[in-house]
This record gives structure tokens, sequence and C-alpha cells, in this order.
């Protein structure tokens, strides 16, 4: 994994129309490999649109992204698919389960575009909610899952085609206290692994773990402070 | 290629476990679309094996007739008209026939009555269609009494029935001998009902009608080709009445159809929006949702042929009957021949495959393009 640069990052909603938004108005950011990096502030600070358009699924309205020398932001739209699979895996906040499908159909998802053998997906998944300790629940459709469960299936299909970088969305915001520490847990171990994770939240239990590395405040679609 | 295969069978395999997550919709889309294939593929399949039965049977009918018109309507022809034709090139054969209607008041029903050639019948014998025999209770060896045209009761008896083969042009038809029949009917000696003509080169017949009406002028040839059409009209009328009286199931169906493929749901929406972004590209989401359409309609299609199939040829197509055969008192009772028409098969897959694809097509489309990023909010 290569650093993940922003350059006079902005991102406009509705642009020339009288509702113009602009929901990031010039970041510039180096986000370093290996690291656990929170994006901190209040609703509507633009957390979830600048970790959005770094995971590449948004383009910014000027200015660039890059990981390593390559510019992800001026991709076609294909390019960008082929880099937000290889390169990150999410999580997001209501974890976006598929419903009807079971725990294990779930984490396989992100890598049917690929066409693996299927006895091998089949086997990685089911190691990677054993990893988090939900193997019994493979078969378990997603709607019967606790929280807790729910959120560590997201996890699992978050890493299911080996991504470098992990991007979680307010990942605690439907957790109580203890499976946010718990959260917190798993992350640390990621980053033990050398995985890159990226984490926006507002939530203390986030912010003052541990394991943090580096915590970046926004405000109004701007950084203001670290 | 066995990426490509393999890609294909996940997204197949996500596709069938998407239909199985929402069974009512999909079961009652499934129920509704067969329907209608399975009505018109009915009415398709019945006329067209009506139509070849027809033409099977008129195949051995003769190349031509000729009648007499008196002020404007048909008239006996008398036998001397076979001479006073002449020779023509071509005619290999020449006879006059004679055959009539009977009303029996008994089951009010009308008899086509009919003089063969190729059958010796005695005075009081008759051959008798598998409809008659039916609504009169007869069999082989049984005697009917009929008043003649002169009022007095002529008795015949049975000896045989024609087969069931032929039914759907036999089934009201009763063989007699040319003595009975002249005398029941009270036609002179010398006087057909019309006379027929066998014709070897089909090419020749138009050019043998011509000379039949200049040396004939007060008769009227017609042509076996000039049946068959008449008779395919008759068919295609009614197929189109049937299908006239579909017009209504057919609306309902397509808006019906419009409505549940076109509209996603919120819920399908979001499906998509996550897909796209764990990584599915936008060929991918429209990939899965056309083989939803396809799977969907490709079974409708089979399901409404196969019950179709099996309603017309197994079950003598007990819904259209009425329509599609003519109104009788004495129905025939046949067994369709088993017929698939090509053309036909390919006309109701565009008319109700292809349609369904594209209205599901169009909105996955527009869901699919936009940026994957409405999930994060």
């Amino acid at each position: 994994m290569e650093v993940i640069q922003l350059q006079q990052l902005k991102k406009a909603f509705n642009q020339g129309r009288p509702n113009e938004f602009w929901a990031i108005r010039g970041v510039d950011l180096a986000i370093q490999p290996h690291q656990i990096t929170v994006l901190k502030g209040p609703s509507g600070s633009g957390k979830t649109t600048l970790l959005s358009m770094i995971g590449c699924l948004s383009r910014p309205t000027s200015g660039r992204i890059l990981l390593g020398e390559r510019i992800l932001s001026g991709l076609p739209e294909r390019f960008m698919t082929e880099v937000r699979r290889s390169t990150f895996g999410f999580i997001f906040q209501q974890f976006n389960l598929i419903k009807g499908l079971t725990a294990l159909e779930n984490v396989m998802l992100p890598a049917y575009p690929l066409g693996p053998d299927h006895r091998q997906l089949k086997q990685k998944a089911a190691a990677l909610l054993q990893q988090f300790g939900i193997g019994n629940k493979a078969e378990s459709r997603v709607e019967w899952l606790s929280g807790g469960e729910a959120q560590r299936t997201a996890i699992a299909r978050a890493l299911i085609n080996d991504p470098a970088c992990l991007i979680a969305d307010e990942p605690t915001a439907n957790l109580d206290s203890r499976l946010s520490e718990a959260l917190m847990q798993i992350v640390g171990e990621l980053k033990q692994d050398g995985m890159t994770i990226l984490l926006t939240s507002h939530d203390p239990v986030v912010y003052d773990a541990p394991v943090i590395d580096r915590v970046i405040e926004l405000h109004d679609g701007q950084v203001i402070g670290e | 290629m066995r990426f490509f295969f393999r890609r294909q069978a996940y997204l197949i395999d996500f596709t069938l476990s998407s239909l199985a997550r929402r069974p009512g919709k999909n079961l009652g889309l499934l129920l509704v679309y067969t329907l209608i294939v399975f009505l018109l593929a009915s009415v398709m399949l019945f006329t067209q094996s009506l139509r070849s039965e027809a033409s099977l049977v008129l195949a051995q009918s003769p190349e031509i007739i000729v009648q007499r018109i008196v002020a404007g309507r048909h008239a006996l022809i008398p036998a001397s008209y076979l001479q006073k034709m002449g020779r023509i090139r071509g005619v290999i054969g020449r006879h006059g026939r004679l055959w009539g209607y009977f009303y029996d008041p008994a089951v009010r029903a009308n008899y086509t009555l009919m003089v063969p050639r190729e059958r010796e019948l005695a005075a009081d014998e008759i051959v008798i269609g598998a409809g008659i025999a039916r609504t009169r209770g007869l069999s082989t060896g049984d005697f009917i009494t009929f008043r003649a045209s002169d009022g007095s009761a002529h008795a015949f008896r049975v000896v045989d029935q024609l087969a069931a083969e032929s039914e759907l042009v036999s089934s009201d038809l009763i063989l007699l001998s040319e003595a009975s029949f002249r005398s029941f009917f009270g036609i002179p000696e010398g006087l057909y009902t019309d006379l027929v003509l066998n014709v070897r080169n089909p090419r020749e017949l138009r050019k043998v009608a011509e000379k039949l009406t200049l040396r004939l002028p007060d008769t009227r040839p017609i042509l076996r080709d000039e049946i068959l059409r008449t008779y395919d009209s008759i068919f295609s009328w009614r197929q189109g009445i049937v299908f006239v009286l579909l017009v209504g199931a057919i609306l309902a169906f397509i808006i019906f159809a419009w409505d549940k493929a076109s509209g996603l749901s919120a819920e399908e929406r979001k499906e998509i929006g996550v897909l796209k972004a764990i990584g599915w590209e936008t060929t991918d989401v429209i990939r899965m949702k056309f083989w939803e359409g396809s799977i969907i309609s490709l079974s409708a299609f089979l399901l409404g042929y196969l019950a179709a199939y099996a309603h017309v040829f197994y079950s003598s197509a007990v819904l259209f009957e009425p329509v599609l055969k003519g109104w009788a008192i004495l129905y025939p009772e046949f067994q369709p021949l088993p017929h698939i028409d090509g053309l036909q098969l390919a006309t109701l897959f565009f008319f109700t495959v292809f349609p369904y694809t594209v209205a599901t097509i169009i909105p996955i489309w527009r869901a699919a393009i936009t940026d994957p990023d409405t999930v994060m909010r």
C-alpha cells in the first residue's frame, strides 16, 4: 500500500443550481499506509463525502486523489471499480448487508465479479467468519444476526478480496460501547497485519482508542486540525 | 473463457437467490406471464393445427368443382354439361357429384348427405359420420328413418361408420346410394349437384378454369386453392376474434409487467448501490438483472407454451373449442395433430420475452449508472 494523497480536493452537490452546496472545500492531506487514520467532526462536516471520494465511490468536483503516483480521481468508471474492488474494503454505517442472504453469501459477494473458484471462495469466507468468532452463524440469514454479529459479517465482507485499505464510515454508530470496543480491537489486529485503515467517527471510543495513529478534524468541509 | 463462465455462474447464482428472496412478487409475475403465454400459444397452436388438418383433408379433394348458377344461385347441373364442356387438355378425369343437406328435427342438426364414388351401397344402406353416431346413438346394424322431400318415410340401415381421423369434416356426413339419394331428394336422373374435374398439372388449373367459363358461361369453376384460402381466412378470422377477446388480458399483463419490471423498489435500488460499492461493475449489475428478467420470461414462455401444447393436443383445446371450431350441434371430436410452426414460435417469443426483457433493462441501467456513494448516506 502506498500513500494516499489528496490535493486541493473539492466536492460540490447540485452544482449550478440554487441549492448548490460545497461539502468539501479544498482539502490537502496525505494518508500514510499501515496506520489507522480517523476523520473526526460533527455531522455535515464532510467526513463521509471525503471518505467516499478516497474509496472511489464518487469523484471530486475538482482537485486530485493519488494512490502513490497513480491519479485515482480521473479514472474511467470501470477502472475506478477495479481499484475500489482490489484496494479498498468497506464497512458501512448501517452495515448494508443484503437481506435474505446468509452471512456466508454476504461475505462472498464482493468476489463474485472476479469469478474465483467457488470452493476456495467459500472456504475463505468461512475462515474469515471463523476468525471473527461467528463461524457458527455462516448459514444464518443476516436479518437474524445480532448487531455485533452483523458488524463482524460486514468486516469479513470488507476483507474477502484482500484489500490493502479498510474504509469504515461511522462503524460504531449502531453499536453499544462494549461492541464498539470489540470493533476497535479487531481494527487494531488488522493494523498489526499491515493494513491501512481509514475511519470516520465522532465517537470518543473510536478516536480516543490507543490503536489510533492519527485523528484529522474536519469542519464545514475543511481540515481544521490534527 | 472459464473465467467468463464462472463469473456468469456467480451472477446467475445471485439472481436465483434474489428471485427466491422476493417469492410473492416473482411467483405472481411468473403466474400471470405464464397464463398470457398459455392463452396466446393455445390460440396459435390450435388455429395452426386446424389449418393443417383442413389442408390435409382437402389435399384429396378434386382440383376443380364446376357449379351451375341460375340467377346468382347454385342450381343443379345437367349431366350433359360433361360432354358440353368438350375435351380440355390437362383434364384427366370428370364426373358428376350428388350431395346435399338434410335437417333432422329430432336433434335439430344439419347432416350432409353424399353419394360416394368408390363405394357401392345398396338402396337402404348408409354409412354415417361419428358425430351423427354419437348424437343419434347409432351403431352398425341399427336402422334410422328420415322423412324425404315428398313427405314419405325412408328407413336406412347403418352398415358402417366413417373413420375418426377425418372427423373434422366427416362428423355430420351420411353416405348413401345414388338411387336412394335421388328418390330421397327428388332429383331426376341426368342432374347432378355439381361436377368435378381432375387436373394433373396444378399450373394448368387457371387455364382450365378460364376455358370452362368460356364454354359453360352459366357455371362457375371453384379451385381447390380457393377453398383452402377460404378455410385459411375463416380460421384467421376466428383467431383474430379470440385475440381481440384477449386484448384486455394482454393489456393488463403489459401494465402489470411494466410496473413490476420497471419500478425498482427502494430496497432494490439500495441493493444495487451496495453491490456497486463493494466492487461490482455497472455491467455486472445490468447482467445480473438481465439474467433475472431472462429467467422469469424464459420460464414463463416455456411453461406457458408447454401448457398450451398439452391443452391443444391432449385436451383438444377445451377452452377455445366453441370459438375456433365453429358453432354446430354436431361438434366434431377430433384430436388435433401435434404440429409446431417455427415462425409462429419465434413470433410469440419475440412478442412476449423481448418486451419484458427490454422493460427490465432500462430502469436497471438507470439505477446502475448512479454513483455508488448513495449507500454511504
